[in-house]
């Protein structure tokens, strides 16, 4: 990281913890619990997401000046729009299963707050490598609690972890079950909420 | 054939409800859900705005984008729908813009009432979401106008039980760090279960 002064140093990390776009900015929850429920999906989810966003953020920064103001909106959306097609196509020609999984979850980038709001509040005003390093930054906070969340869906609803069984097969002949409610949404939300709990009691961060 | 689109009516409401189901249209429903008359409004103009984007995107992507659809323009072998994206995210834009105008000239009440929320719906996910879900399960018009219509209804449900709630809310106790978002989540997840309860209901 040596190679980044302090200041590029914080824009990156900020979001990691302190300003997560999930928990703290509330942004961009809309697509990022359906793809929870197994592991892989939502890594690929989350490099999708780091990809547009960190993309988006760039070109949008170095057209700043050009882009009139009042029609600001509708340019970011094409910009944001065509990244997210390039995305959808590439998934689908290298990892046909799993863009089949996502479905409709990757065209969903485009109304994913996170890619808007971050390129209204901080591509608009920033320099572009500044922005891309916003962009990643946000990119992997919103990434780390989209593999969080599937990390304790996928372990106590599968039993397993990237499609391995961890839970020995002991524990099933013992009478152990999976917890059926984690692969259905209430489980989502459920861990999400008790995340976000967890998250403020350790930043000691209040609401209101 | 009436009972197939009460059962696909039925269906988007509860069962496969768009928020509580698929998860799409949180952000907005997290930041509005205060509220219960604002809620209302939001809830409305959803509702408004999804039942008619669906049929005229499905309209779209059967005439314009599909594999084949440009076949009475003579180009049969095209395959446009990977346009799908940008072309719907237009559409709905352009949609609001015009019910927006609509509103303003014919029912100036509504449209005082939906106020600053017409404009926010066109970066919903749940408008967008209901024009791709329509694309993949392979809708026909009218189906996909009753799911359109389904699909805003049960949005419209979600947030107005949601917004009650949270007003109840303000005379409980709840642990400081929890506040906020933390308790709407687990909230949330409640109404999500409850709302599971439908699951296998078939009209």
């Amino acid at each position: 990281m040596s190679f980044l002064s302090k200041k590029s140093q914080q824009v990156l990390s900020d979001p990691l913890m302190n300003n997560n776009p999930i928990t703290l900015q509330v942004l961009g929850i809309c697509s990022a619990l359906a793809v929870t429920v197994k592991m892989d999906t939502a890594v690929v989810m989350t490099l999708a997401v780091v990809a547009v966003l960190s993309v988006s953020n760039t070109i949008i920064a170095s057209l700043r000046k050009l882009i009139p103001s009042k029609v600001r909106i509708i340019v970011q959306l094409a910009i944001i729009a065509s990244l997210v097609i390039l995305t959808d196509q590439i998934l689908k020609a290298f990892m046909y299963d799993i863009s089949k999984q996502l479905s409709v979850f990757v065209g969903l980038i485009i109304t994913n707050c996170i890619v808007m709001g971050r390129a209204e509040a901080f591509a608009m005003q920033n320099p572009p490598w500044k922005s891309f390093l916003d962009g990643l930054g946000n990119g992997l906070g919103y990434g780390m609690i989209l593999i969080i969340v599937s990390f304790f869906r996928e372990l106590l609803g599968s039993g397993s972890i990237f499609g391995f069984q961890v839970v020995p097969d002991s524990f099933y002949a013992a009478g152990y079950e999976n917890m059926g409610l984690m692969v259905l949404s209430p489980g989502a939300f459920i861990i999400l909420g008790l995340i976000v709990w967890v998250q403020r009691i350790v930043a000691d961060i209040e609401e209101e | 054939m009436i009972e197939h689109y009460i059962s696909l009516l039925t269906k988007a409401v509860f069962v496969e409800n768009i928020l509580l189901a698929y998860f799409l249209g949180m952000c907005s429903f997290l930041a509005i859900s205060k509220k219960v008359d604002t809620s209302i409004g939001l809830g409305l103009a959803v509702i408004f705005v999804l039942t008619i984007t669906s049929p005229v995107n499905w309209a779209i992507h059967h005439y314009f984008l599909e594999q084949g659809a440009l076949s009475w323009a003579g180009f049969p072998d095209i395959d446009l729908s990977f346009l799908n994206f940008i072309v719907f995210i237009a559409v709905i834009a352009a949609m609001v813009q015009l019910v927006e105008m609509i509103l303003d000239r014919y029912s100036p009440t509504l449209y005082h009432n939906l106020g600053i929320f017409l404009p926010l719906i066109a970066v919903n996910c749940a408008i967008l979401g209901g024009s791709l879900f329509l694309v993949e399960r392979d809708y026909t018009f009218f189906e996909s106008t009753v799911f359109g219509f389904g699909s805003g209804l049960g949005w419209f449900l979600a947030i107005v039980s949601m917004a009650a709630i949270r007003y109840r809310l303000r005379y409980s106790n709840v642990p400081v760090k929890l506040r906020g978002l933390g308790i709407t989540m687990l909230l949330t997840g409640l109404l999500s279960m409850a709302f599971m309860a439908f699951s296998g209901i078939d009209l």
